[in-house]
C-alpha cells in the first residue's frame, strides 16, 4: 500500500480524536461537578495522546520534514477526515454525553479489529488505545443510563440529543476510496463488520436508559472527504489560531 | 461544659500543637480554629476551581499538541487539588454544596491574582512561573500545619505545583529563546504578571489581619513580607538567566540584607481586585456560576438514577 494512501486512511482515524478531544478540551472547568469536569478531561487527554502517536507516525511516513504540529495545524479546513459527528457542539451535557457515547461504542469495535493490523505501528497504537476507550465507553454509557433514567427532564434532554445525533451515526461505517485500499492490504478494518454489533449496542444501553430509538432513514455525511458542518470553521480558527498568527516558530 | 472545662481543653490542646502533633477531624477543637480553618481551606479550594479558567482560555488555542496536553493536564490538576481540598474542609463539618453556595454568593473570597486576564500564550508561561512560585512559598509550610487532613492534602498539591512551576519556566525559556516576537511576548507577560504576583504573598504585615493566631497554630510560619522576600530573591535570577527584565526600576541587589530591594507595591490596585473591581472578577465569577447552574439538572438526574437503582436493590432484597 502507498503511504500516500495510508496518510488518509490514518487521518479518517486520527482526526476524530482530534476534534473529539478538542471539544472536550472546551469544557474543562465548566463541568457540572468536579468529578466529572475531571473524567472529562481524562477522556480529552487520551485522544489527544492517541492523536499524538497517528500523526507523529504520519509525520514519519510524509517524509517530507513534517511534524505532529505540521499534521494538526496547518492543514485547510476540507483536508481534516473527521466525521460529522464528532465536530458537533458542546449545545448541553446531553449532546456531549450522546456524542461520547454514540463515538465511544464505535470506537472501542474499531480498536479491536485494528488492533490486529498488519501495519505493526496502528497495531501498536489501537492495542494501547483500548484501555483508554473502554474507559470512555464505560463512562458515556452509565451516563446515557443517568440521564435517560434519571430525572423527567434530564430524559427529555438526553431523548432530544439521541434524536439530533442519530443521524451523525450512520457515516462511521462510510468508506473512502483509501479505506478500501487499506482494508484489501489488510491495513485497515472493513467498518462495515462493524455496523450490526454497533446499533445493537446502541439499543441496548438506549433501552436500559428508558430512550426511544429514532427511527429516521436520513443520514449526513461529508465528513469523511472533507465537507463538514458550519461549526467546523470555528472550531479550526481556535484550534489553528497560534500557528497561524505566528507561523514557523518553536513552542 | 463549664467554662473551667472549656479552657482546660483549650490548654490540652494549645500544648498538642506545640508539640506538632496533628490535630485530626474527630479530636476536640476550639471553635474558633473550626472556623479559621474552614476560611481558609475553603478559600484556598475556591482558589483552584478560580484558578482553572484563566488557564482554562489557553487550551482550546495551545499552539502545539504537546503544550496542549500538559495545559490540560495541569488545569485538571487544578480540579484535583480542588476535590481534595473540598474533602479536607468538609472533615469540619461543613458541606461541599455549602462552600459553593459561599462561593457563588460572594461571601468566599479566592486568590485575587485569578481576577487578571490571560490575554497571550505567554501568559501561561507566566503564570506557571510567578503565579504557581508564589503559590508554592506560600503552601510549602503549610506540609507541616497543624490540622492533619489539610496539612496531607497541601503534600500533594505541593508536589504537583513544583511541577507547574517549572513547567510554567520552561515556556518562558522556550519564548525568551524564540523570535524577537516570542520575546516579546515573554516580556509583556512578565510586565502585566510581576506586580500581582507579589501582590499575591498578601497585604504588609502591619495590615495583615489574621498574622499572629495563624502563625500559632502553624497555618503560618513566616509572615507576608518574608515570604514577599523570599518569592523575589528567588525569582529575579530566574528572569536574568533567560535575559528577561523585572519591571521594577527601583529593584537592586542590597549588599548588607543579601536580598534584594524593591519598589513601592500599587496597594490600591490590590484592594480594588479584592474588593470585586478587578479587570475579571465579575467574568470569573458568572463563568462559576453558568456552570453550576447549567449542571443542576445533571447533578440532579445522578442523584434520581442513584437513587432509583438503591430502590430496585431494596426491592429485590425483600
Amino acid at each position: 500500500m502507498e503511504d500516500k494512501n495510508k496518510i488518509q486512511y490514518i487521518y479518517g482515524i486520527a482526526d476524530n480524536a482530534l476534534i473529539l478531544g478538542q471539544r472536550l478540551s472546551e469544557l474543562c472547568g465548566h463541568g457540572p461537578n468536579l468529578e466529572t469536569d475531571i473524567a472529562m478531561t481524562n477522556m480529552a487527554l487520551d485522544l489527544l495522546g492517541q492523536t499524538r502517536s497517528y500523526y507523529q507516525y504520519v509525520a514519519q511516513l510524509s517524509g517530507e520534514g513534517k511534524t505532529e504540529d505540521d499534521i494538526a495545524f496547518l492543514r485547510i479546513e476540507r483536508e481534516y477526515k473527521n466525521v460529522l459527528l464528532v465536530e458537533q457542539p458542546n449545545t448541553h451535557f446531553g449532546y456531549v454525553i450522546v456524542r461520547q457515547f454514540f463515538f465511544d461504542i464505535f470506537h472501542l469495535l474499531l480498536l479491536e479489529k485494528l488492533q490486529n493490523s498488519e501495519d505493526d505501528t496502528l497495531a501498536a497504537i489501537a492495542k494501547k488505545s483500548i484501555k483508554e476507550v473502554s474507559y470512555h465507553q464505560r463512562f458515556s454509557s452509565d451516563w446515557i443510563k443517568r440521564l435517560g433514567d434519571g430525572t423527567e427532564e434530564s430524559h427529555q434532554k438526553v431523548q432530544e440529543a439521541v434524536n439530533h445525533l442519530w443521524e451523525y451515526t450512520d457515516e462511521l461505517f462510510h468508506s473512502t476510496d483509501d479505506d478500501k485500499i487499506a482494508v484489501e492490504n489488510k491495513v485497515g478494518v472493513n467498518t462495515l463488520d462493524l455496523k450490526e454489533k454497533y446499533y445493537q449496542k446502541l439499543r441496548e444501553v438506549l433501552e436500559e436508559a428508558t430512550l426511544d430509538i429514532p427511527e429516521t432513514k436520513w443520514f449526513k455525511k461529508g465528513g469523511k472527504q472533507g465537507v463538514h458542518t458550519e461549526y467546523m470553521g470555528y472550531l479550526l480558527a481556535d484550534l489553528q489560531y497560534m500557528q497561524r498568527t505566528y507561523p514557523n516558530m518553536k513552542w | 461544659m463549664s467554662e473551667k472545662e472549656i479552657k482546660n481543653l483549650e490548654e490540652i490542646f494549645e500544648q498538642r500543637i506545640a508539640r506538632d502533633e496533628k490535630i485530626e477531624p474527630k479530636d476536640w477543637m476550639p471553635e474558633k480554629y473550626r472556623k479559621t480553618h474552614i476560611r481558609q481551606i475553603s478559600q484556598h479550594a475556591h482558589s483552584e476551581i478560580i484558578g482553572m479558567l484563566p488557564e482554562g482560555n489557553w487550551i482550546t488555542r495551545a499552539p502545539s499538541l504537546r503544550r496542549k496536553v500538559a495545559l490540560l493536564a495541569k488545569v485538571q490538576d487544578e480540579a484535583g487539588h480542588g476535590l481534595y481540598l473540598y474533602s479536607a474542609c468538609e472533615t469540619l463539618g461543613v458541606s461541599r454544596d455549602e462552600l459553593y453556595e459561599q462561593l457563588h454568593s460572594g461571601k468566599a473570597k479566592y486568590s485575587s491574582i485569578f481576577n487578571y486576564p490571560t490575554i497571550t500564550w505567554a501568559d501561561m508561561g507566566a503564570i506557571g512561573w510567578l503565579v504557581d512560585g508564589a503559590a508554592i512559598i506560600n503552601q510549602v509550610p503549610l506540609c507541616s500545619t497543624s490540622y492533619g487532613p489539610y496539612a496531607r492534602a497541601m503534600i500533594r498539591v505541593c508536589k504537583e505545583e513544583s511541577f507547574h512551576q517549572r513547567q510554567g519556566y520552561e515556556i518562558m525559556i522556550t519564548l525568551a529563546n524564540g523570535t524577537p516576537e516570542q520575546k516579546e511576548m515573554a516580556q509583556d507577560a512578565l510586565n502585566r504578571w510581576w506586580w500581582p504576583s507579589l501582590m499575591m504573598l498578601g497585604p504588609v504585615d502591619a495590615e495583615s489581619v489574621h498574622t499572629e493566631q495563624s502563625m500559632k497554630w502553624k497555618l503560618k510560619r513566616k509572615t507576608n513580607d518574608e515570604l514577599r522576600q523570599q518569592f523575589i530573591d528567588q525569582t529575579v535570577p530566574q528572569a536574568d538567566l533567560i535575559g528577561l527584565t523585572i519591571p521594577d526600576p527601583d529593584l537592586k541587589w542590597n549588599e548588607e540584607r543579601g536580598s534584594y530591594d524593591f519598589g513601592e507595591i500599587d496597594w490600591d490596585e490590590f484592594w480594588q481586585v479584592v474588593k470585586g473591581h478587578g479587570p475579571c472578577n465579575k467574568e470569573r465569577m458568572s463563568a462559576r456560576v453558568s456552570a453550576w447552574e447549567k449542571g443542576e439538572w445533571v447533578r440532579d438526574a445522578a442523584m434520581a438514577y442513584a437513587k432509583k437503582q438503591e430502590d430496585k436493590k431494596l426491592k429485590k432484597a425483600i
